[in-house]
């Protein structure tokens, strides 16, 4: 059941490539303009480095949050899975697993190759890469529940960026923070516990906030 | 038994409908009734449990829909006015798709069956988005097929169907009556189906 979720959604993101690519594109773009923008100092682009990715990942995700549950709102299966007698929570987690599926792990991916423009060392590649890992699925998971508020609204995607920004700082913070604290050799340790933390928190409620979202905006 | 008492439907400053009662037994079918605007859809999302009521009561067995939620959805199959469809999907992906998140995966051979009797041979590996209006509406309706739910909630099965289909889906709900099934289904076409006891219900 919530296999067949996650097997829908990537189905539907193979068969509509050009929607997942415009996000990975948006966060190539927008980390390597930086180092064109700001020209050749090397230690200010270090320095810089975690900072620029981990918000180029924030807005690259947020890009494709209002499709999480929209294209399903106007056909009518969003309407079908709230009948469904699974637990709706899981749906919901399912529908968020495919979205850090598709928009967060290729970013993950990505990102130590983007790393390089900045010259940060292969250590600091490397847990750029675990916080991404770690706190991309923080973004989808949190999102969804921004997703599901503005389902429906004019101008839902502009609110939900006001309505789930807010709720990405901590990660931000600690994503960045980790990064920064293994280049100036402090050990990421405490800043991806921190994450874990977050992740697992957010694991627990965001399905079940969502899905009491989505319940209202559906009725 | 379904089982409706005093169920009223506010739409804003409006009361769209109340003091709405019934009682649906196995093997009855209820037509609702009533010119555009005057609460059908939101009377069938009310008694699938999408939406609440201003005031009432809907039971199940003696069970409040409420109480039951995710139970109540595992005895329910509720088509509405959107085809619940993904565009980009094959008609047996949609199908399998669908029925796996009622509850009830099917295998890739009963789907092809349904399509098939629904009169979508050969079509069954075309993405939805190249179909008709009423083919989109003969896939949707293979779910019937292949569901094991008691209690049908039907929005306007029949439009955009052709002569043939709509005899099809006649037949179809001839047979889900005749096994103890239940319908409460909406439509503004005469339809001629024998069931134990057709109920109407008018909207005003």
């Amino acid at each position: 059941m919530f296999l067949w979720v996650i097997r829908r959604d990537l189905l539907l993101a193979m068969r509509q490539r050009a929607d997942v690519l415009t996000t990975l594109f948006f966060f190539v773009i927008v980390v390597s303009l930086f180092p064109l923008g700001v020209g050749p100092e090397i230690n200010m682009l270090r320095a810089m480095a975690p900072g620029v990715v981990w918000v180029a990942a924030l807005l690259a995700s947020m890009l494709s949050l209002e499709r999480m549950f929209f294209s399903d709102y106007l056909d009518g299966t969003l309407e079908q899975m709230l009948l469904s007698p699974e637990p709706l929570s899981l749906l919901v987690l399912g529908k968020a697993l495919a979205h850090w599926l598709v928009t967060g792990v290729p970013l993950a991916l990505i990102a130590p190759i983007l790393g390089v423009q900045f010259d940060l060392s292969i250590d600091a590649l490397l847990v750029l890469t675990a916080s991404l890992l770690l706190g991309t699925p923080i973004l989808s998971l949190i999102g969804a529940i921004g997703a599901a508020l503005t389902l429906g609204l004019r101008g839902g995607g502009v609110l939900v960026s006001l309505l789930v920004l807010p709720l990405y700082i901590p990660v931000l913070i600690f994503g960045a923070g980790a990064v920064e604290a293994s280049s100036v050799g402090l050990g990421a340790s405490a800043h991806l516990s921190l994450l874990g933390a977050f992740l697992l928190l957010s694991l627990v409620f965001a399905p079940w906030a969502a899905a009491v979202a989505l319940r209202i905006s559906l009725e | 038994m379904l089982k409706v008492t005093n169920l009223e439907c506010v739409r804003g400053e409006n009361s769209l409908f109340k003091d709405i009662n019934f009682i649906l037994e196995a093997g009855e079918l209820l037509q609702v009734n009533g010119p555009n605007g005057s609460g059908k859809t939101s009377l069938l999302r009310i008694l699938c449990g999408l939406a609440k009521p201003a005031y009432g009561e809907i039971q199940w067995r003696g069970n409040f829909i409420h109480s039951l939620d995710e139970e109540y959805h595992s005895v329910i199959t509720y088509l509405g006015h959107l085809n619940g469809v993904k565009d980009n999907l094959t008609a047996i992906e949609n199908l399998c798709i669908s029925c796996a998140l009622a509850g009830n995966e099917i295998d890739e051979k009963k789907a092809y069956g349904a399509l098939q009797y629904m009169g979508l041979g050969g079509r069954e590996a075309l993405p939805v988005k190249v179909l008709s209006q009423g083919q989109r509406r003969r896939v949707t309706l293979a779910r019937l097929l292949v569901c094991s739910t008691v209690l049908w909630i039907l929005d306007e099965p029949l439009v955009a169907l052709d002569n043939a289909a709509v005899d099809l889906v006649q037949r179809l709900l001839e047979q889900h009556l005749e096994e103890g099934g239940m319908v409460v289904m909406t439509t503004h076409q005469e339809i001629n189906v024998t069931a134990v006891l057709t109920k109407r219900l008018q909207l005003v």
